[in-house]
Formats: structure tokens, sequence, C-alpha cells
């Protein structure tokens, strides 16, 4: 349970940062809050040579919001998240995620950034920024590009990210005042990653459905976004018949591993269950 | 009087003494930080050593070569079997009458064995050489699943015992077969189960688990060459057996050695054992000359070091149609893993098993375990349960469940009507046991009134009307549980380790000024002895506890006792602590008769000093006596005042208690939560009350976890899975129930002070409360019994094949 060597690097700038990367290619890893890294480390199941903390870049930190566009800075962290007055305002499912994350003290290190870049399936916030149909900013040597969230996942802990590229910061589309949301996560304990999870925000006019967006964590090797779930739903009452069938669309494209947690048909199962219930939550805030 | 001379009342409770909820003193260090735990030690010149562990369950070592590690800058040494056999350490005998590789001999038989241990000069460069040493495997066929150990064809999994058909238990049947341990009358219980009107039988398995104390097990040993003395700084539950055990193989004098318990971060059963890291840091040392310090990680512990039950109990009780129970038979197999080095007493190779008629009163019974070999870790500990005893508790328990389901009368009252009756104590039970003391009817009734049963009950039965109506997706279970523990191992005559008999010690010197200092056999792994151990010292001889000092776990000046496991500080050691109090008060009594000029039979003692009968006026404290004892003594006495005893207890203590467990589990997702989680416990007099719930708290958090997922789990090849906190599951705060605790007091008869001990209770009655709550809930859906872990998936699982999913 001891890292292998490695060098460590602590630059101050976006730039210096992704220089230091592209000279050291595969051999170099960002580290952020490091509660991915840092275990996998410990374990040898990753051994980088160089560690690049980007903890001492203050322009990676903060949340703003610009028109229609929230942006999150990637090294901000879980605690912070849940202490904004903006997002639980506008994007109270966030809040609400991340209150679901580990316990308080890894929230006060683990950040936003780390989360949704390193390709663990486990990681909550990654199906919930598909589901709020976020984007990621890669800053490279050659600038910045932006992904979406839903094509940045490619399998576990492989993204679209380049080894010398850096995600810098999240932009999130504001929904609509008034839209419902919810996070169901069904896990063990305190800490665990989800036996499953789903993420849903929709709208409601009068009794019908306005949008409906839904994502599921951890019941594959990425997240989730189960677009046809989503659609089923967008249009209907939500009468039991559809709920079912959106249901069945979320359940039929997890494919879970059998762990600690459960045998596949279970986690395949939990994930329908927390469609339902998220769904159930997210059409009462809606209506409120 | 003046009004200054403090009341009788005042003065007792100035004492702090027995029945006080005094503060625990060693939280003042804990709380802040200060403890002196072995990885705190630090030595001039310290080394480090790890161990190379084998990534297979079962292979041939067909080559070990150290050459790059050696060649990395800060490695001292490499060390393997063949090293080893140089001192004849190559092997080590266990606590079970087994031998134990130390460092794999030309085989490994389990995941992560020890295979290499490498020294060097930091931690970092140890665990960097580790991955440096190359080591050559060749895959032999995994055994995992216990019921195929002894099958014909079964793989041998020890070479080393081919041709040995006498085990140190008696015959061996196969070459995977341990020893087979019967207790009981054979014919006269299938007698029972012929003219039975009612049978039950069930397989009930309790998985394999782990204690897990939140310190690792770790050890520093540091050989003086030029003084030939060892010392072991070491987090060991019985420091004296260390000692002599390190004293027997290494052929060190044992005055020579040295052995240093400091605080200890939770036991749990995990630190009686001597491993491989002590035996090859102490190899170490005597080869370097320097300290040599060794430290598991959690992965290293939770997969190798001493796991706990992996019982699988075939429980049939005979009764009659009014409920009756006439007779009960129980096969065990237990898996033991590649060595048999379960930590029982020397003679008992399945612990106190034969505790399993539990509260009720078998006319007969039969017992016959069977220990087998596979390939997984040694171990087989008594995780905070005296030996073996809550498997038992919990075989009786859910059997007494199952028998009450099948003759359809309330579990609750089926264990009433077979309680062993105040009346009948002393007990005598079928499987050779004569339990001390109990009032069982009282507790249950209180218990029941306590937590309103028959309401609950009530309940539930409209709960299952509104299931089936589909008004509701949750199930309710009440799961009752009544145990009778044994504990306080034990009198010499049946207990021993390794031929050392399982008495314990005290030693009290009380200074000049009247204050104290107090050390015992016993280790706290914090259990918190500084508190409790001075409570019974100040109520005896009159001493506020506040002016005693405890001290344990120093070999040099602790007087010798077998260390602290199985709930037997309190009845042994509490027993010791007791009656070297009595020889300083009658010592006390003679000086203050030659001090007030009387006879010592005019004097009579009162709270903290004695008086002269009649005339209370005329007194002497114990401060006063201790200042007479150095300074003028009577005449013909010798100066000073202390005392050492030694108990050897003349039987267990067996405490009691009934617990209840109200749960809710939704069928969808199979999440349990429990409700209410009652827990009346009877361990006879009570030293410190807010110790006990301490006590009471942890104990069933860890029943809690262990009935409700914790679990160490294994593949088909023998891989162990989910050997880390992120899997292995410890509760936290919000997990754990709220725990209502309630208490009743039958003393121990035999006892000094009729402490019982507590422990281990909440352990061994918690887990078959949360299991008969899970199997009542489902009960109405047609199950008999559901295997734990009962955790969330496997629930799932049982609602599904009973059809609740629709």
């Amino acid at each position: 349970m001891i890292p292998g060597v490695f060098t460590y690097h602590r630059p101050s700038s976006v730039a210096e940062a992704v220089a230091i990367l592209a000279n050291h290619g595969d051999e170099a890893r960002p580290l952020s809050g490091g509660h991915s890294l840092i275990p996998m480390m410990k374990l040898r199941m990753a051994a980088p040579e160089h560690l690049v903390d980007l903890g001492g870049i203050a322009a990676l930190k903060g949340i703003s919001e610009d028109g229609d566009t929230i942006t999150i800075g990637a090294m901000t962290t879980q605690h912070e998240l849940i202490g904004s007055d903006l997002l639980s305002a506008k994007l109270p499912i966030i809040r609400e995620t991340a209150l679901m994350i580990a316990d308080p003290q890894i929230r006060y290190v683990g950040t936003l950034g780390g989360n949704v870049a390193n390709g663990d399936p486990g990681n909550d916030m990654p199906a919930l920024m598909q589901c709020l149909d976020a984007s990621y900013v890669l800053t490279g040597p050659d600038g910045d590009r932006q992904v979406a969230a839903r094509a940045f996942y490619e399998a576990a802990y492989f993204t679209a990210l380049a080894p010398e590229e850096i995600l810098t910061s999240i932009r999130i589309p504001v929904p609509a005042a008034g839209h419902g949301y919810a996070y169901e996560k069904l896990k063990r304990k305190v800490g665990d990653y989800a036996t499953a999870a789903a993420a849903i925000v929709l709208t409601m006019n009068g009794g019908t459905v306005g949008m409906c967006s839904v994502a599921l964590t951890n019941v594959a090797d990425t997240p989730l976004f189960a677009s046809e779930a989503g659609d089923i739903l967008t249009g209907s009452t939500l009468d039991a018949a559809t709920v079912k069938r959106a249901v069945a669309a979320a359940e039929a494209i997890t494919q879970p591993a059998s762990d600690g947690r459960g045998p596949a048909e279970y986690r395949t199962k939990m994930a329908g269950v927390m469609v339902e219930r998220a769904l159930a939550r997210a059409a009462e805030r809606a209506r409120s | 009087m003046n009004d200054m001379t403090p009341t009788r009342e005042q003065r007792e409770a100035a004492l702090e003494g027995m029945g006080c909820k005094r503060k625990r003193v060693e939280d003042i260090r804990f709380t802040q930080g200060k403890g002196n735990y072995v990885d705190d030690v630090k030595l001039p010149g310290m080394l480090f050593g790890d161990f190379v562990r084998s990534p297979y369950a079962h292979a041939k070592v067909t080559k070990i070569d150290a050459t790059e590690a050696l060649k990395l800058p800060g490695v001292i040494a490499v060390l393997t079997a063949e090293d080893l056999k140089g001192v004849n350490l190559a092997w080590m005998p266990t606590l079970a009458g087994d031998v134990q590789m130390v460092l794999a001999d030309g085989k490994v038989l389990y995941q992560n064995q020890e295979v290499a241990f490498v020294v060097a000069e930091d931690r970092y460069i140890a665990d960097d050489a580790i991955q440096l040493v190359e080591v050559e495997y060749e895959e032999l066929p995994v055994l995992v699943d216990p019921f195929k150990s002894m099958d014909a064809d079964a793989p041998v999994l020890r070479p080393d015992l081919e041709g040995k058909t006498e085990g140190a238990h008696g015959p061996r049947k196969h070459h995977n077969h341990i020893f087979t341990w019967e207790v009981g009358d054979k014919d006269e219980t299938a007698r029972a189960f012929k003219d039975a009107d009612v049978t039950i039988k069930e397989m009930i398995s309790y998985h394999r688990t782990h204690p897990s104390p939140l310190e690792t097990c770790q050890c520093i040993a540091s050989m003086d060459k030029i003084t030939g003395e060892l010392t072991v700084w070491g987090t060991f539950q019985a420091p004296h057996v260390i000692r002599t055990v390190a004293s027997l193989l290494s052929t060190i004098p044992e005055h020579k050695i040295h052995v240093i318990a400091p605080d200890i971060g939770g036991g749990f059963g995990n630190k009686v054992g001597a491993y491989p890291g002590y035996i090859c840091a102490i190899v170490a040392s005597i080869v370097t000359g320097v300290p040599i310090k060794w430290v598991e990680d959690r992965m290293e512990n939770l997969s190798t070091t001493s796991f706990a039950r992996d019982y699988h109990m075939t429980a049939e009780i005979a009764a009659k149609n009014d409920g009756t129970v006439t007779g009960l038979k129980v096969h065990v197999l237990a898996d033991h893993g590649g060595f048999d080095a379960c930590a029982d007493p020397s003679k008992w190779p399945a612990g106190f098993f034969n505790i399993v008629t539990g509260s009720y009163d078998f006319p007969t019974a039969h017992l016959e375990v069977d220990g087998v070999y596979t390939n997984k870790a040694p171990g087989g500990v008594a995780y905070r349960c005296s030996f073996r005893v809550t498997e038992a508790a919990y075989c009786i328990e859910r059997g007494m469940d199952i028998l009450a389901q099948k003759l359809g009368m309330d579990p609750a009252d089926l264990r009433i009507k077979n309680f062993v009756k105040p009346e009948q104590f002393p007990y005598q039970s079928a499987l050779g046991w004569e339990y001390d003391s109990g009032d069982y009817h009282t507790a249950m009734h209180k218990a029941m009134d306590t937590i309103g049963y028959r309401e609950l009950r009530a309940e539930q039965k409209a709960k299952q009307e509104a299931f089936r109506r589909g008004e509701t997706r949750e199930i309710m279970g009440i799961g009752v549980s009544f145990f009778t523990e044994i504990v306080g191992a034990g009198p010499s005559k049946n207990c021993d380790i390794l031929g050392v008999a399982m008495f314990d010690s005290a030693e009290i010197r009380v200074h000049p000024t009247g204050s104290v200092i107090s050390r015992m056999g016993t280790k706290s792994q914090g259990q918190g002895h500084e508190t409790t151990w001075a409570q019974i010292i100040a109520t005896e001889i009159g001493i506020p506890a506040a002016d005693i000092m405890v001290e344990e776990g120093n070999t040099d000046t602790a007087p010798y006792g077998l260390g602290t496991y199985g709930s037997r500080s309190t009845p042994v050691a509490g027993a010791a602590i007791a009656l070297a109090s009595r020889k300083i008060r009658n010592k006390a009594q003679m000086i203050a008769a030659h001090m007030l000029e009387v006879s010592e039979y005019d004097l009579e003692w009162d709270v903290d000093g004695f008086q002269v009968k009649g005339n209370p006026q005329a007194r002497k404290s114990m401060k006063e006596i201790a200042w007479a004892a150095y300074h003028a003594p009577p005449p013909g006495m010798e100066p000073g005042l202390e005392a050492v005893s030694y108990y050897d207890p003349p039987n267990m203590t067996f405490p009691f208690g009934a617990y209840f467990c109200v749960m809710d589990i939704d069928v969808d997702t199979g999440v349990a939560k429990t409700r209410r989680f009652y827990a009346l416990d009877d361990c006879g007099t009570r030293i410190n009350p807010m110790i006990i719930e301490g006590q009471v708290h942890g104990g069933l958090t860890e029943a809690f976890a262990i009935a409700m997922g914790q679990e160490i789990r294994y593949d088909e090849i023998g891989n162990v899975l989910g050997a880390s906190f992120m899997d292995f599951f410890i509760p936290t705060a919000v997990e754990t129930p709220h725990w209502e605790t309630d208490h009743t007091v039958t003393p121990s008869p035999h006892h000094p002070i009729g402490a019982k001990g507590v422990g281990e209770s909440p352990n061994v009655g918690g887990v078959p409360a949360f299991s008969n709550a899970v199997n009542d809930a489902f009960q109405f859906l047609g199950s008999t019994h559901i295997q734990m872990p009962h955790d969330a998936w496997r629930l799932w699982q049982a609602a599904k094949d009973l059809g609740a999913h629709g």
C-alpha cells in the first residue's frame, strides 16, 4: 500500500501544467483531489512517474454564471459545490448528488473535475453531467476544445481526454426554472460507490412531461445517458405503463459487473428501481 | 462530627468504585492523539520488514530470486524459508496443535501467503524491493469449498502431513481432515429423535468474516547482541504467552526476553495468535542485531491474519407437540483454511461450541465437529466472542426459531417454555457445562414488556396482510434472541494454552502516601481496564480510583497472565484483583488494630478504613494505615503494603441476555432498516455501567455488520475478494442502528465480586437477533432459513425466489 517512485510537480498556471504533461506524455498524470488516483497508486495499479498537482492553480477554481450557462472550475471541491448558493438556486441536483458522495472529509478534497475526468464508472458526477448535457473544456498545448459529457466516456478509465490535456472547467446549461430533479443512489454504506444510481431532470407542463433527461451511474463501464428512457417519458403523463416502459428501456442499456454489491441481474434491476424512484421524486418537485 | 466531615455516602462517592459511571481515564490520551501504539515506537537504526506474498491460492513455489531486489540501494536482506530453516523456524507450531509455514516452504496454500521477507532501510524501499523479488509458481488445483475438502479426489493441501493418521485431536480420516470432535450421548440423542413428535433439520452457515481491528497487527523486534536480550513491542492481546512462545522457539532464555504491548487499537481476537510477521522480525533482528519493525497494511490484515467463523452447522431439534424440546443434534463442518491456527484453549479444537444447547433445558444432545483444510487463510479466532460461542448461539437461536415456525408457536413463547429454570442452577447441561447462575424468565419478560412484543406481533400481522393486498412493498421482521454465553477461560482442570493453565493475576502496591500502582496479566485493547480495574481496587481497599494507577502489557513488570480475549479479563483477572485487594485489606486491618490498640477482631471495615465496632469515632483511614505500613508497622510484621494474587477460576461464568430486533425490509431493493434494537444484558455485578453500555454498543455494531454484510469472500480459484474497507462492511454512524440497552443482575456465585464479563455478549446475542429478524420477516412468504450475510442483494434474491416480485 505504498506508491512507487514519482516526481511531484506543482505548477501555478494551466499553461505550465500542460507543458509538463506534454513533456512527459503517458508518464505524467494530473492530480486533483486524488481520491481515485492515489489509492490506485498505493495499490501500484497506476504508477505515473510524474504527478502534476493542479492544487496550486487558482484559475481552476470557482463557480460562475454567464447567461444560460453555469461554468464550474475543475478544481472546485464537492464541499464548495454543496455550499454554493448559485447552484442551490439554479442546479439543485448538483448539491443533492454531491451530498451522496463519500463523506465530508472526502468532499473537502475531492473535486468535480477529478470526479468527471478520471473515467471511473463508480463516480457519481459523470452521469449527472450527462443528464444535464454538460460540456467539458479540455485545455491542451493547442488551446481549448469542448467535448460533451455524453460523448466523453469510452470505457472504464478511458475518455476523450488526451494525455497532454487537462480538463479545466465544466459548462452546464441552466435547466428551466421550476424543473424537477432527483438523484437516487443505492449504496451499501457511506463512502461506497453506487450499486446503481439514476439522475433525472424533467419539466412538467400541467400533467404532461415537457422534457426528461435520464442518466445512470455504475451499471456499465461508463456512465450511461438513457436517451430512450427520456424520450419515452417526454410527452407522457407518467402513467404506470409508460413509466414501466421507460424503466425497461433504462435497464436494457445496462451492463453492470457482478461484484460485492451484487450480481449483474440485481444491479440492472436496481438501476430500474432508481429510475422509477427518481422519476417520482422529480415529478413531485416539478409540480410543487 | 462537624459539618466538614464527609458523610458515608460522600466518602463512597469519592472512591468512584464499583457501580460508578466513572469516565474512562485512558480516553484523555486517546482523544488527544497521545496514545502510544506500536507504530509510534521508533528506535535508532530501526529497519523495516515487509512481505512478498503469493498471488495464487494453491501453487508450488519453484524458484525465489532476490538478486534484483538486493541491488536496490537500502535493501538489507531478503529472507526465505531456506534461511529460516537455518534457525529451525521455517515452520512454527500453532495454538491448535498444527504447524504453520512462516514463509512458503515449497508451496503456498492461500492467496497472499507470506513467501519472502524483505528488510530495508525504510518501508518505501521495502515495498519497492518486493516488486523486484522474482518468484516462480506452478499452479495447483484449488480447494475453496469446505464441503468438497473430503472428496476422494480432493487435492492434497498438506503433503507435510502425508501418512499422518493421528492429529492433535485424534484420528484423521482424510488427507484434508484435521479432527473430529465429539461430545454428548449419541445413542440417547438418537432415541430422543426416534420418539419425537416433531423434528427440524437445517444447515445453518456462519460465513467467513474478520475481526478487523482499526490498528492492524504489528511489532518491533530488537535484539541486543551484547547482552543477549530480545525486546519485542507488539500488538499482543496476550503478551506473556508471546514471551513464552518466543523463548521456546528462539531458545533465548525467557528472562532475557522483554515483551511490551503498548496501547492497542482494538483486537477482537485478531491479536491473540503468533503470526509470520513476528517470527520474521525477530529472526531478522537476531541476524542483523538492529531493531526491525513490521507493520501490516489493511489488505494484508483482512486477507491473511486470522479470519473468524466459517462454520457450517447442521442442526436438528427433537420436540414434543407442546414445544418441549427433547433432543439436539448438531454436526459442524469447520473450514480452518490452510493451517489449523485456531486460537482456542489446547484441548478444545472447536472451542466451547458445546454451549450449543443455549438457554434451553435439553435432556440430551450430541455434537460432532469436523475440521477441514481449504485453500484459504488460517485463523478461526474468537471475533469478540468466547471460543466458537457466537457460532453456537447463532446455531441454536436460528434452530429454535425454525422449530417455532414448524410448531406454529411464537418464538418467544417457545423459548420461555424451554428455558432452564432459576431453581435448576447450578445447571448441568447435556453437553457438559455447569451453568453458574441465571434467571432467564425475569430477563425475557422484562425485555418483552419493554419492547411491547405482543403489540409488535399484531402490527406485523397487519403489515403482512397489507403486503398481500399490494398496499406496501415493505415487510416487517421481529428478531428474538436469548443467548447464554460461556466466558472466563478458564479453570486449570480443562483450560490451557500450550500447557500454561489459563489463570490470571494481579499485583497491587500501596505507596506510603496512600496511592497505588497495580499491574495485571491482562491487556486492554480498548476495554478500559485502566478505569475499571481501579474501580474494583477502590471499592475493595477504600482508596479513590483516581489515586490508583493501572499498568498492563509489560512482561517485565506485570505478573504472568494469559491476556485479554474471550471476555476472560473480568471473570479471571477481575477476581485476582479483588483477592489481591483483600490480602491488602487483611494486612491493613492488623496495622489498624495496632494503631488503635485494639484487637483486629474489634474492627469493622467502613468504606475507606477501619473503625472500632460500636465506636466509629475511633477509626483509621487506608491513607493513614498505608503510611503506618511503611513508617511504623506492628512489631514482627513485614513493612510495606502490597499483594499478588493468581486466580484459577473454579468454573466459567455464564452471562446471558434477551435481545430484540425490529426490522423493515424493502423487497424491491432488499434494503433492510433496523427500526429498533433492544438489548438486555445480565453480566452479573456491574463494575462500570457506562463502560458496559459502551461495550454493548460496540459489540452490537459488530453484530449488525456481520449479520448484514460483513464477509471475507473468495472466488472459485481462491482469490480473496473485497479485502479492503471499500467492500468489507464496517458500519459508520450513518448505517448503525440506535441501541436501547437494559439489564438485570444475577451475580456469579463463584466469583469474588459476582461479575461475569460482558464485552462479547452483544456480538454473540446480536447476530442471531438480526438474522432472526430477517428470517422472521420472510417467513410468511414461505421461507424457512435464509443464510447470512443479509446484504441487500441477497435479500432481494430471497424476495425474488419467494415470488415477492410478482
